[in-house]
């Protein structure tokens, strides 16, 4: 089953709404999760549950929102992220759009690189992946 | 006091789906104040025995060993109001499956025929980095007392149909 870029949007959308009780129109692309959605923790299971179940896809743990994602010394130095932590990041979310954060790479920011278009970008991918 | 809002499980589908209803009395001190000379059992509880009733559900996919709790309540609608008398019906169905991290649960509640409440809920199990560990603790969100007073040992032998509340 090939969907388009616009019938994932809508999809995506439509589970965001249900998850997080937003307007249609608050769930744009550039749309952050969190700080624009306002999604709390609990909220990325949520959302996570409702996106298998439309697509019909398996989205392991921290496959689509890791958590923790760098801990070691080697990634992070004073609440910024090294060049081997950016490597890590990009490495780990390949659908997120780096070029802002990368000019001031505050760990504490990480969180807003999960935007509305990294989400339709990943099930894309992962639609592929399926279709072999 | 036990925070207990459900009296009896009738119906449970392990993994699926789970029937409890509780009777609504004046003997229950609450109604007294909810409202002043006009008794009705407050939505907020009746939310709660939703949750315990699909907490149960939950639970039991992980033989109880995890602690399950109400970490979201999505989506709650009330259409008619519950007096003294009535004998609620809490109906949940497990939207999917239970997995490692928790469950989406949807909820109904009936009184006789009529429909009282739609509910949506989300359950995390709590795990061991976020909750402290002290020895002996058990699990808090199933204990001894909750088990028994709800025959939850039993729970395999209630069939998947629950009898209608009249019947």
């Amino acid at each position: 089953m090939a969907l388009s870029r616009d019938a994932i949007m809508e999809k995506t959308r439509e589970a965001l709404v249900d998850a997080l009780g937003v307007d249609e129109d608050e769930v744009t692309p550039e749309a952050r999760i969190g700080s624009d959605l306002g999604a709390e923790s609990i909220d990325y299971l949520d959302i996570v549950f409702r996106l298998e179940k439309a697509f019909n896809i398996k989205i392991p743990r921290g496959d689509l929102f890791p958590d923790n994602i760098l801990q070691s010394e080697e990634f992070v130095q004073d609440g910024k992220l090294t060049e081997k932590g950016l490597e890590e990041l990009k490495t780990r979310l390949p659908f997120a759009d780096l070029s802002a954060f990368e000019t001031n790479p505050n760990v504490d920011d990480i969180a807003d690189l999960f935007t509305v278009d990294m989400i339709v970008r990943y099930i894309e991918s992962k639609l592929a992946e399926q279709a072999g | 006091m036990r925070w207990i809002w459900i009296d009896r499980f009738t119906a449970f589908e392990p993994g699926r789906r789970a029937v409890a209803v509780k009777c609504v009395t004046l003997a229950e001190e609450h109604l007294h104040d909810h409202v002043p000379g006009y008794p009705v059992h407050p939505p907020t509880l009746m939310i709660e025995g939703m949750a315990q009733t699909a907490g149960v559900l939950v639970g039991d996919a992980f033989d109880f060993a995890e602690k399950v709790i109400l970490a979201k309540v999505t989506r709650a609608t009330f259409h008619g109001r519950v007096r003294p008398g009535d004998r609620i019906r809490f109906d949940a169905e497990v939207q999917g499956e239970v997995r490692r991290e928790g469950a989406a649960v949807t909820g109904r509640i009936t009184a006789d025929d009529r429909l009282v409440a739609e509910i949506e809920l989300m359950f995390a199990h709590l795990d061991a980095s976020r909750a402290p560990a002290e020895p002996g603790e058990g699990n808090f969100v199933f204990n001894e007392d909750f088990i028994r007073l709800l025959r939850m040992r039993s729970l395999r032998n209630l069939g998947a149909d629950a009898p209608s509340p009249d019947a």
